[in-house]
């Protein structure tokens, strides 16, 4: 955990009492809609189709058990008792009021949370590894790094206006959890030939319209430059990025029309020209960040205690600890994933309750910590492997434990035209249907590693582009249509999906992906060849004809 | 449109010249880019005090080699949306070393005065009066700044380094 100093405290509460300023001169007529609108998405808020929707931010995904209570009160105290977990590492919350909202903050901040930049053209929240800091075999954490550019982006005074929105990625494991190649930068934490610690550093990925994976702009940097380098980056896209057009103005458009080589020579130059400047992070400074992450007291626990060897004769337990239960860097403890997506259930929601349930689990299993992670579960990084029986019965109890993560109802999606305004096309109850058809945890275990994402709208919130298979929501003559793409993916060797013909009619979705499904069984080389190596060897040509055959 | 210099409103000594009106020899104007461009050497001498409005599209390296000659540089905010003349006060500020005015005009609105400030910006065309007024406090919404600029403030990371110091000096 990172602990606030007065130093972070302050400017929070700072940004508060701007905020309420703001609020005050919106309501009051001084401010038209049009100024407010920046100002208000520069904290979070978005008019959405019913209300105001509220974005909070978790940094890196880390949050404390007195962070989560806090949140289960902003749900019970100013929504309709439950929040959305995104694929941003973000909560959100959809029937706030435009009064509340600075009370809210207020109450946020109290716990060192806030929601600055979570929306609007400018840095947003810092994303990582939800296993940071316990993953076996990681670098180091990157989390330190990530607190390091979540100082450094917040209220930039160069770069609060950019052209579009502006995200950032971190991981330091080899596999990638945190989709590094779909952000405007990603960073992989990784050692040289020499052994130093640095940085891999992409630009240009992203989702939206315009799909791109990340490029290198520089294979190794050392931390101590990294914040300089970033700086250049977004000085170069400050200055150069597209303003014209709203679709054409991501970094990856610039990175795209000039090409990474050219890209990268500006942003070089430019890097040189910065010289050696106060962005130089000297090892002292780092220090200090890193003094401020606590660690848990490990014990030295056995890897399998009596109490797991006993409950391996429960088949439910069993099937929940192979799928949920993951490896910690620390013997005798595990990082255990508390699925969102209970079968009929919306993705990434909770409600009050289970989130002040999670917080007490949290206190009495894992150190007090949860992690959020982009796949819209959450995660208990520091669970003893002999707690794990007893926290299963608890889990279950609360709607937690559906053992479904990685698997093909353990669905991506984002809110769509329940709640946004921008959405063509309902995801949610698409999603819903598809963990009804896919709830026979046997079935959904023989096919295996399947994640399906699904949008509402071209924006690609719900990041169908890089599910193994993507639904992606369009507007046809007035109706629903989805347009279904397989073969993508977000981690270290992500891909863009491939459509695999003409969208089919809000109705057909779940019969299609059972198809797809079913197909993919049927071509799989060994049960053990996940569906999108499937369609990597085989191309989208037999899925196609599967599904289109009798359509 | 009021202009508040130093933290307060004042008057505006600085003409602006239209690019097909005369400029007169003596006098503060401000004058385009492309003007002082095209005959920038003659105009750079002039005996009244030149300035130079910046569009926020072209490079401030062409206006290096005059920016001991100029009196303002005025860099716009055609949108207070557009965030470009930012990188453009920070180049001129921090790494040409430009020292005389730094004008923000345009959409120049109150929830901006704290960014321009740390970009280096010194004196603003404030679209709104009661923004004008308002901007001596607004300046001092904020104590705690996370990044370096030339702006001189003491950034949280070297504020803690220092009370890291100073505790230790103590003991």
């Amino acid at each position: 955990m990172y602990a606030y100093d007065e130093l972070d405290r302050t400017l929070i509460n700072e940004r508060v009492a701007e905020f309420r300023d703001q609020v005050k001169r919106r309501l009051s007529g001084e401010l038209t809609e049009d100024e407010f609108k920046m100002l208000r998405l520069q904290n979070g808020v978005y008019l959405q189709l019913h209300a105001y929707m509220f974005r909070v931010a978790i940094p890196y995904g880390t949050l404390s058990s007195k962070q989560l209570r806090r949140l289960a009160h902003v749900a019970r105290r100013y929504d309709r008792g439950y929040g959305h977990f995104t694929t941003r590492q973000n909560i959100q919350f959809n029937w706030i009021k435009l009064a509340e909202l600075p009370d809210a903050l207020a109450d946020l901040a109290e716990v060192g949370i806030h929601a600055m930049q979570t929306s609007g053209n400018n840095t947003r929240n810092v994303t990582s590894d939800q296993w940071a800091g316990v993953a076996p075999g990681e670098i180091e954490d990157p989390r330190i790094w990530s607190e390091l550019i979540r100082q450094y982006t917040t209220l930039h005074p160069e770069f609060s206006f950019l052209p579009r929105k502006f995200k950032f990625a971190i991981t330091a494991s080899e596999h990638d959890r945190a989709a590094i190649k779909v952000h405007d930068i990603g960073l992989r934490l990784h050692k040289n030939a020499s052994g130093e610690t640095g940085f891999e550093v992409l630009v240009g990925g992203g989702l939206g319209r315009t799909p791109f994976i990340g490029k290198t702009i520089k294979p190794f940097i050392p931390g101590r430059d990294l914040l300089s380098y970033i700086e250049a980056i977004l000085r170069v896209y400050n200055q150069y990025g597209r303003r014209d057009n709203i679709y054409k103005a991501r970094i990856k458009i610039l990175v795209h029309e000039l090409g990474i080589e050219k890209f990268a020579k500006e942003v070089e130059d430019e890097w040189l020209a910065m010289g050696d400047s106060a962005l130089t992070l000297d090892d002292a400074v780092v220090e200090d960040i890193r003094s401020r992450f606590t660690y848990p007291a490990y014990e030295k626990l056995p890897h399998m205690p009596d109490e797991l060897k006993k409950a391996a004769h429960d088949p439910k337990f069993e099937a929940w600890r192979k799928n949920s239960v993951a490896l910690h860097k620390v013997p005798g403890y595990a990082i255990v994933t508390l699925s969102l997506k209970p079968v009929g259930g919306p993705p990434g929601d909770a409600t009050a309750e289970q989130m002040d349930a999670v917080a007490d689990l949290a206190d009495k299993y894992s150190f007090g910590e949860i992690r959020v992670g982009h796949e819209q579960n959450l995660a208990l990084p520091h669970v003893a492997r002999r707690d794990l029986p007893v926290l299963w019965r608890a889990l279950d109890k609360i709607g937690l434990a559906t053992p479904n993560v990685n698997l093909v109802s353990d669905i991506i999606a984002c809110p769509g035209l329940d709640y946004c305004s921008l959405a063509n096309a309902r995801s949610i109850p698409i999603a819903q249907e598809l963990t009804r058809r896919f709830a026979n945890h046997d079935t959904a275990n023989l096919i295996g590693r399947l994640h399906i994402n699904i949008s509402g709208c071209i924006n690609a919130c719900g990041h169908h582009h890089v599910g193994h298979i993507g639904i992606l929501g369009v507007e046809k003559n007035g109706e629903e249509f989805y347009q279904i793409t397989i073969g993508g993916r977000a981690d270290e060797n992500a891909e863009v999906g491939v459509l695999i013909g003409p969208a089919v009619p809000y109705g057909e979705v779940a019969d299609v992906i059972e198809d797809i499904v079913e197909a993919y069984l049927a071509l799989r080389a060994r049960p053990d060849e996940l569906f999108v190596d499937t369609v990597k060897r085989l191309g989208v040509e037999p899925f196609r004809e599967r599904v289109y055959a009798t359509r | 449109m009021p202009l508040v210099k130093n933290g307060k409103i004042t008057g505006d000594a600085f003409v602006h010249i239209a690019d097909d009106a005369e400029i007169p020899g003596d006098g503060a104007v401000l004058i385009s880019a492309a003007r002082f461009l095209g005959d920038a050497g003659a105009l750079s001498r002039r005996v009244g005090k030149t300035g130079v409005i910046w569009p926020n599209n072209r490079d401030v390296d062409d206006l290096v080699p005059y920016l001991d000659r100029v009196a303002v540089v005025a860099l716009v905010f055609p949108s207070f949306r557009d965030g470009r003349a930012y990188s453009q006060a920070r180049l001129l500020r921090e790494r040409y070393g430009y020292r005389g005015e730094l004008r923000a005009t345009g959409q120049v609105l109150r929830d901006q005065f704290v960014f321009m400030l740390r970009a280096g910006f010194d004196a603003f065309e404030v679209k709104k009066d009661s923004d004008a007024e308002a901007f001596a406090n607004t300046a001092k919404r904020y104590s705690v700044f996370y990044q370096p600029t030339g702006d001189g403030r003491v950034t949280a990371l070297h504020r803690r380094m220092q009370l890291r110091h100073s505790e230790s000096a103590g003991q």
